[in-house]
């Protein structure tokens, strides 16, 4: 663990009984006492996640805006300041380089969040390619990041600030707002399917935060959550992970995340290979599938049909809402009808499993 | 951590009570701790023969899948069938959980085992 970064709440992970892990390269907690228990209160009260390990970086200047729509697939030109989009950068051949959220504070003063394992990655990536003299800096360790997530979230958050919470919508976010003392940025984002927050402090100020909303959230049965329920959570949302169902061999258009392409838009990096791969129709489809046997579909497990191999399992597990064992997996386009059957190859043993719609878990946003 | 004093155990964390030439075999305290909650077991076929030191089950946790290695040699001769409908079983009483009893062609292996003072101390160690 010695080797690993640690976030500003490390100490206080430990302290609390958090289980640490390596993940992404950051030691941080996987659970306090069970994914389960974890799981259940995000999705019926709250939960707090240490989400300080995620990339961040802020583009300035006069061609900040030019820049970003050239290197996302997103359109920049829909945000207004204080608003936030979900969107891509793709390579040239139409894989992935990661996704992030793009935050306008003003016309030409944006700030970008990234996944972890791809923060020094992604940065080169804006270098790269900037030929707008754009300023670019990675501001990661400026910044420690809380996320408040469930449909209790508000009621908790509203307790510790002045600041109308109602008020901020869906993907919105609000500077110098004060919780508990701590000057804070707060965005109505997350990676749940849950309605909720994410806060953006000051690494001082994060331990004594982190106290004051699980202090607040107590009598609404609020709980501290590892990255276990994290991964659980966002499965059963259908929100996608990098490394699984992203990667630079899978192309939005296969993952699924063809809205999130903006082809009207002037040209972006990608935008000839993913609109050949739109028109051609991909050979690839990511869908979902819930497992018929028993047994529990991982990562990587092979996917079969008729006896042949036609994807793989891109993330799977146990569904701790549907408490049945379901999983995403990009296969042949062929065979991926709603309803059809597939075998997933587990331990070497083939287990039926059937094609059904997703999300898996229908998302509860609060949009009004 | 429960380390009941009339078992043996694995360096693999299995716990096995031997009554006569039968051994039924589960997880202890201390790995399913270590594993959190478990939401599956898979358990072999009554008949199977199986070595000491082989892949006996697996458990899957919400996180992963980890093998449960059988400590003796012999012939399944039972399968825990609640397990399936209740693997949450072996988190909340590990040593009623018994995954499998064994047939033992060799019950001399048990001597091989750790004894519960033994095995407390391994899992200090780790």
């Amino acid at each position: 663990m010695n080797t690993l970064q640690k976030t500003p709440l490390y100490e206080t992970h430990r302290r609390s009984g958090g289980k640490i892990v390596e993940f992404a390269g950051w030691a941080l907690p996987v659970q306090y006492n069970s994914i389960l228990e974890e799981h259940e209160a995000v999705r019926s009260r709250a939960g707090l996640f240490d989400v300080s390990h995620m990339g961040k970086v802020t583009v300035r200047g006069k061609g900040a805006f030019d820049f970003l729509q050239r290197i996302t697939t997103g359109d920049i030109g829909v945000l207004v300041d204080g608003q936030a989009i979900y969107c891509l950068m793709c390579y040239p051949d139409g894989g992935v380089v990661d996704d992030i959220l793009v935050y306008r504070f003003g016309p030409g003063d944006f700030f970008l969040v990234f996944n972890a394992a791809n923060t020094e990655k992604d940065y080169n990536w804006l270098k790269q390619n900037n030929t707008d003299g754009v300023d670019i800096v990675n501001v990661s360790e400026k910044f420690a990041q809380l996320a408040l997530q469930g449909p209790l979230a508000e009621k908790i958050l509203q307790a510790l600030t002045d600041t109308d919470l109602q008020g901020l919508r869906f993907f919105r976010m609000q500077c110098d707002v004060k919780i508990a003392g701590a000057k804070c940025m707060v965005s109505r984002t997350g990676y749940t399917g849950e309605d909720g927050f994410e806060i953006y402090t000051s690494p001082d100020s994060a331990p004594a935060l982190w106290d004051a909303i699980l202090e607040a959230g107590k009598p609404y049965g609020v709980v501290p959550a590892g990255l276990g329920a994290r991964d659980s959570l966002r499965l059963e949302a259908c929100l996608p992970l990098y490394g699984h169902e992203l990667s630079p061999d899978i192309t939005p258009v296969e993952a699924g995340l063809g809205k999130f392409l903006r082809f009207e838009k002037q040209d972006f990096i990608g935008r000839a290979a993913l609109a050949a791969c739109l028109s051609k129709g991909a050979a690839r489809k990511m869908v979902g599938f819930e497992m018929e046997e028993r047994g529990v579909p991982r990562a990587n497990y092979p996917v079969e049909s008729g006896g042949k191999e036609i994807g793989f399992v891109t993330s799977g597990g146990y569904s701790p809402t549907l408490k049945k064992n379901i999983g995403l997996a990009l296969i042949e386009t062929a065979c991926a009808g709603q309803g059809d059957k597939i075998d997933v190859v587990i331990r070497g043993k083939r287990l039926k499993a059937v094609i059904v719609p997703i999300p898996f878990y229908k998302k509860h946003y609060k949009k009004k | 951590m429960n380390i009941p004093a009339d078992l043996k155990y694995s360096s693999e964390h299995e716990w096995v009570r031997a009554e006569g030439d039968e051994a039924s075999i589960g997880i202890t305290d201390y790995a399913q701790h270590a594993l959190g909650d478990i939401v599956f077991v898979e358990l072999p076929e009554v008949g199977e023969e199986v070595g000491a030191g082989e892949a006996l089950a697996v458990v899957e946790s919400v996180k992963a899948a980890s093998d449960v290695y059988s400590p003796v040699s012999g012939k399944i001769a039972k399968v825990n069938e609640r397990l399936f409908a209740s693997p949450e079983l072996v988190n909340s009483d590990p040593y009623g959980s018994w995954f499998v009893v064994v047939s033992m062609s060799d019950p001399g292996e048990l001597d091989t085992l750790l004894s519960p003072e033994e095995y407390v101390k391994l899992c200090e160690e780790e």
